[in-house]
């Protein structure tokens, strides 16, 4: 497989899969929370750091995964106690994670290869540069591999709780009526956002997963009111993004999750004016 | 203490002071209103405008670059707005879409500038980490001109923001302008972000923001308390992490000052009076004791009885 075939196949695959929990987090009116989660899976890939003193351990991986529920656990924490609203929580607990995670990497990890730059930009153009190579035979680049199985993860998990998140993200009193604790779905979404976060960031870096986890969403959430169709759109975009996204980056000669996540606002941008066409037309009829 | 004397640490000091200070002063409003993570989609929406800036005159000067920083912040909230107002998507997930692209554009530019053949553009990428030990007299001096205007704001619009903040329908009833003055304190808010983010970083701005205002509000429910404690707060914050950064070896400012203003949020959180996490639990312990003394044993019996 070719290096340009290889990258052109981890942006869309990982565009794709960030798109299935954004969908979720959009209905659920927690936007901002694949921002905070972004951030903060530093501080978790610094701390199993710390424990393991492995930059290839697994533990690195589960320790980034398991800080998306934390943060979302500590940002209910304090906006429960009602002495700050949702939105300040947000805004409070993530920076102060992701400095507590600036401030070990600077103080303590100087001499390893663990810099903020790489988490918070990423750089797809390096991808088939790391390989996945089992018993001495190269297997392709290893994003692939890890891009891959987070769509497929996020698909299995939309395709087996289908009913229980389409309740939940539109019904949540309903969802505790019927027996499905929404407690336990919104920690699993969390991890499982909180898992893709920590996939993709290798490829494109923290800041730009959101535009792939939101913007997809949010342009899908304006074509169509039907749970199941915006799911495939947001993909569908996620997909065209990430291939428009490489192409358009190789004929200009810049970053390629740059221009994946400029894409994606394109698509956000074209959705917003077809929805205030199409609104313009109906109240035309109407009159 | 050395570091007191220390031309450089004075600079550093002074300017996170009234970046601080300000940045309590706006952030208030910003808290009251809901708007707080406008901050955060400004901020990472701002460094397109710095890079292209950089890009089309080709000097890095502070001022130029702040100026082209202002215009994609402003730009980013003004489509925010637009998409919210226009359409059926919600605030959080237009500012996250808004944002997170305005932020890849960024980046793509970055790369372009990257290209330069001269090593001009290094330095670029401290928009968005942030460079506070990196500070210069002119930076403090912009820092404090514009912190300037901005209090003079909000000293002359006091009464109408205090009203908007508050109770937004109940301004506008009462005649005040909606419009303008709601763009008139989101121009603020990207003013002083922009002012920060070359200090503490595109990622760490929003917290300058909210986290003094949150912490303030626990101890007051009148606002010119608040916002004079938010500035204080914030003030303190500012000149404890550029002191903690200019001991402690290797340690960013920045960083610093958010850890600083987050050990105050959640100090208030806890022990405030009134609306503190500790007083409260302490109140209903007394209620209960109120309860159990003026009814005898019976109020226990009562409570076992509702619960089943």
């Amino acid at each position: 497989m070719s290096a340009s075939l290889e990258i052109q196949l981890i942006a869309a695959f990982t565009a794709a899969a960030c798109a299935i929990p954004g969908v979720f987090l959009l209905l659920r009116k927690m936007s901002m929370v694949s921002d905070s989660i972004t951030h903060t899976i530093l501080l978790g890939i610094v701390l199993a750091f710390f424990a393991v003193n492995d930059l290839s351990s697994p533990f690195l991986l589960i320790g980034a995964a398991a800080m998306g529920p934390i943060t979302v656990w500590l940002t209910e924490l304090l906006s429960k106690t009602r002495t700050v609203s949702e939105d300040a929580a947000t805004g409070i607990v993530f920076p102060l994670l992701f400095s507590a995670a600036v401030i070990l990497i600077t103080k303590y990890a100087g001499t390893a290869h663990l810099d903020t730059d790489s988490v918070l930009l990423g750089e797809l153009a390096f991808a088939p540069f790391d390989r996945m190579v089992i018993f001495g035979f190269d297997l392709g680049a290893k994003g692939l591999y890890v891009s891959g199985s987070l769509l497929l993860i996020n698909i299995v998990f939309t395709a087996v709780f289908y009913k229980e998140l389409q309740v939940v993200s539109f019904d949540p009193v309903l969802a505790a009526v019927m027996g499905f604790s929404p407690v336990i779905l919104h920690y699993s979404l969390m991890t499982v956002a909180s898992l893709t976060a920590v996939g993709a960031f290798e490829a494109v870096g923290s800041v730009l997963v959101t535009a792939f986890m939101i913007a997809p969403a949010a342009s899908a959430y304006l074509i169509t009111e039907n749970l199941k169709k915006m799911l495939f759109i947001a993909v569908g975009i996620g997909l065209l993004s990430g291939l428009l996204g490489y192409h358009t980056a190789v004929l200009l000669d810049v970053s390629i999750a740059g221009c994946m996540a400029c894409w994606t606002g394109v698509f956000f941008g074209g959705a917003v004016v077809w929805n205030l066409v199409l609104r313009k037309r109906k109240s035309g009829v109407k009159r | 203490m050395t570091v007191f004397k220390d031309y450089t640490f004075i600079v550093v000091a002074l300017g996170c002071l009234a970046l601080g200070g300000i940045s309590g002063v706006i952030g208030s409003f910003a808290v009251l209103r809901k708007q707080s993570l406008l901050g955060d989609g400004v901020s990472h929406a701002a460094l397109p405008g710095v890079v292209a800036a950089f890009l089309l005159t080709g000097i890095k000067n502070t001022a130029v670059l702040l100026a082209g920083a202002l215009f994609s912040g402003l730009t980013a909230a003004l489509l925010i707005s637009f998409t919210v107002k226009k359409t059926k998507v919600r605030f959080d997930a237009a500012l996250a879409t808004v944002m997170s692209s305005f932020f890849g554009l960024g980046t793509v530019l970055l790369t372009c500038a990257q290209k330069l053949p001269d090593a001009t553009q290094a330095g670029l990428s401290a928009f968005i980490y942030g460079q506070a030990s990196a500070m210069l007299k002119s930076d403090v001096l912009l820092i404090l001109v514009c912190s300037g205007f901005l209090l003079l704001g909000v000293i002359l619009f006091w009464k109408e923001f205090k009203v908007f903040s508050f109770d937004p329908e109940f301004a506008v009833q009462s005649g005040y302008p909606e419009k303008p003055l709601s763009l008139v304190l989101s121009l603020m808010t990207v003013i002083t972000v922009i002012l920060g983010i070359q200090t503490v970083g595109v990622v760490l701005m929003s917290a300058m923001l909210i986290a003094p205002a949150a912490a303030a509000r626990q101890w007051s429910d009148r606002l010119s308390v608040m916002v004079v404690l938010a500035a204080l707060f914030g003030g303190a914050s500012g000149v404890l992490g550029a002191y903690a950064s200019a001991v402690g070896e290797g340690l960013p400012t920045g960083p610093a000052i958010v850890v600083v203003s987050g050990l105050t949020v959640a100090a208030s959180v806890l022990f405030a009076p009134k609306r503190g996490v500790i007083s409260r639990i302490m109140k209903r312990k007394m209620n209960r004791l109120r309860l159990t003394v003026s009814f005898g044993g019976e109020s226990k019996d009562n409570e076992g009885r509702g619960n089943n």
